[in-house]
């Protein structure tokens, strides 16, 4: 059976604001949706909601047919959903190699394991290192993560989201503050990761060259609520997108 | 120690005093025989293992709790009252140690499991409420615990200082009851120390750092945080009770205020930040600074020269200060000078040195 991520008139509301709106959308494998949009217009809430951060005021999250809705953010993760964070959220004192490595240990099941020792399980920690060739960083395995420039935390980033091999993965504004020569690693790993072709991909992006670039299809939040859904070209040229978002970048 | 954890101290001066440490405590009672310097040994073997295991929560999982004399009471009570009754000897020891352990470490993560998914700071106060009742518990059950007097007991005769092991002294030394409950004690403390150097290195171990260094990111790969936090708990309380049964075996007797006040607790507390929280070998030496703190401090100032009081202008400024029951504030000097010089605690900022 094809494992769909679906979101059924999925609502937050947060007094009386309403921060995502009844959204129902959704999405197949193989294909990677940009969702645009406004400052403030819910994406990464929308995010938090799929991933289990946040828990709906109304409405359903199922992947593959199962009802996510009511399950904890781990319990959503160890299902296959992946996440990495708009605002970097590494371990900072821990190295390079163990952000990866904790991900890579995750994704074996292996975290309750109080025998063994950590450092003898070599498979996992190649499996680090090869993520952190993926997205050349090698050189810094062994400094702490909190030492790291800004651009190399969100390919860290980036990496321990490739550790955790999910099914779903979240991308939210992947290079954001990267400068324009490091952009290239994260984004061609991610078209890599579309050409696996079984993968469900979520990026929330502002930069419109990079969505035109990866985007199978643009979703377009505005005031929390859905408002355009197609191919992006077609996306990018309606009024209401030129009005709620483009009107001032494009 | 390579096959057992791979874990170092990770200075050349922390594995130095480590080293130091270790040995003096074996050599101890062939170079200073008597029953105060092995008192003070095996206070220092014990804490060791209480402060190690109150690192696991405070220094790798970052939990702070104020709990933690009531699960090493736990493991002493439990030695003392099958003793105190006269249930057999080495067996009640080994039963009570056992099952002080066990109902430690499950109370320990229950305590966990139900206060833990509040915010920090109300899990701190739950635990301060836990240790508040344990005291009063201990206190008013006299017919269990024997109230504030505590309990005295007898330990099996060859745990016992009339006990001869060897007829000929060794090295100079008399080799009886008292000598082998040290060793006992020593061992068995050693063996608790490395089994947490290597539970805190094991896969387990590396998730309690991770959730000590972002729980939220640890939730978002998939760890459930409150399980692993439960869990922590439910070990450090295991390995506290281990420390308490050794306790009551070097004491031979069991009371509220050995075991279970809140001096016991800032004690483990200042062991834990002056040696350096999340690395195990460092609450070992805070450990034995503390203890020998305790032993000597009141001692060194006893034995202060008479001329340095004499002194003039000097004298009458510092004389007061020096008088032996102000041993605390010369503690409190000494704690604020190492936090001063070791920030991250004696071996954390051994290792920020290695690593800069």
């Amino acid at each position: 059976m094809e494992r769909v991520l679906l979101t059924r008139d999925l609502t937050i509301r947060f007094g009386g604001q309403v921060a995502v709106d009844r959204v129902s959308c959704a999405f197949q494998p193989g294909t990677l949706t940009a969702i645009v949009g406004p400052n403030g217009a819910g994406k990464t809430t929308y995010f938090n909601l799929i991933s289990g951060q946040l828990r709906p005021s109304g409405g359903e999250v199922f992947l593959g047919g199962a009802r996510l809705t009511h399950m904890s953010a781990p319990a959503r993760a160890r299902r296959g959903l992946g996440r990495a964070f708009q605002l970097t959220n590494l371990f900072p004192d821990l190295s390079v190699l163990e952000n990866v490595r904790l991900a890579v240990q995750a994704q074996a099941g292996t975290g309750l394991d109080f025998l063994s020792m950590a450092a003898s399980h070599a498979d996992l920690r190649d499996r680090a290192w090869a993520q952190l060739e993926r997205v050349a960083l090698t050189a810094r395995a062994a400094t702490p993560a909190s030492v790291l420039s800004h651009g190399d935390q969100r390919k860290l980033e980036v990496a321990i989201l490739m550790a955790l091999e999910p099914d779903v993965f979240m991308f939210d504004e992947p290079t954001a503050g990267m400068s324009v020569d490091e952009m290239p690693v994260v984004l061609d790993l991610i078209e890599r990761l579309k050409a696996s072709g079984d993968k469900i991909i979520l990026l929330v992006e502002h930069k419109m060259d990079v969505v035109r670039r990866l985007a199978d299809r643009v979703i377009v939040l505005h005031n929390g609520a859905l408002v355009a859904d197609g191919e992006p070209a077609e996306v990018v040229a309606s009024a209401i997108v030129r009005e709620a978002y483009l009107g001032v970048s494009a | 120690m390579k096959p057992l954890s791979g874990d170092r101290p990770g200075h050349p001066a922390a594995t130095a005093l480590i080293l130091l440490l270790l040995a003096a405590l074996v050599a101890l009672p062939f170079v200073l025989p008597g029953a105060r310097a092995m008192g003070t040994g095996g206070r220092i073997a014990i804490f060791v293992v209480l402060a190690a295991s109150y690192d696991i929560l405070l220094g790798y999982t970052g939990i702070v709790s104020f709990a933690h004399t009531v699960f090493f009471a736990i493991g002493a009570y439990a030695v003392a009252i099958p003793l105190a009754r006269g249930w057999g000897g080495w067996e009640s020891i080994l039963l009570g140690t056992l099952a002080g352990a066990v109902c430690a470490a499950t109370l320990s993560a229950a305590i966990a499991l139900l206060s833990l998914r509040v915010r920090a700071i109300f899990f701190s106060m739950v635990t301060l409420a836990a240790a508040s009742l344990a005291q009063l518990l201990a206190s008013q059950m006299r017919d269990v615990t024997g109230g504030e007097d505590g309990i005295t007991f007898a330990l099996p005769p060859a745990l016992t200082p009339a006990f001869r092991l060897l007829a000929e002294p060794l090295f100079g030394t008399r080799v009886d009851g008292r000598m082998l409950t040290y060793y006992l004690i020593l061992a068995v403390a050693l063996i608790l120390f490395l089994a947490m150097l290597r539970i805190v290195n094991s896969p387990f171990g590396r998730v309690l750092q991770a959730i000590r260094e972002n729980a939220f990111r640890a939730e978002a790969l998939g760890y459930r945080v409150v399980t692993y936090r439960a869990l922590a708990s439910g070990l450090a309380g295991g390995f506290a009770a281990l420390a308490g049964s050794l306790f009551a075996l070097q004491l031979r007797y069991v009371g509220p205020d050995s075991v279970l006040s809140f001096d016991i607790m800032v004690d483990i507390l200042l062991m834990v930040v002056i040696g350096g929280m999340g690395t195990l070998f460092g609450p070992a030496l805070g450990a034995a600074l503390i203890v020998m703190c305790h032993t000597y401090l009141q001692l060194a100032l006893q034995s202060m020269p008479q001329t340095v009081r004499d002194l003039p202008l000097i004298g009458p400024l510092v004389g007061p200060l020096l008088a032996p029951d102000r041993w605390l504030l010369w503690l409190g000097v000494l704690f604020v000078a190492i936090v001063y010089a070791f920030p991250a605690g004696i071996v954390g900022t051994l290792r920020q040195r290695r690593r800069a």
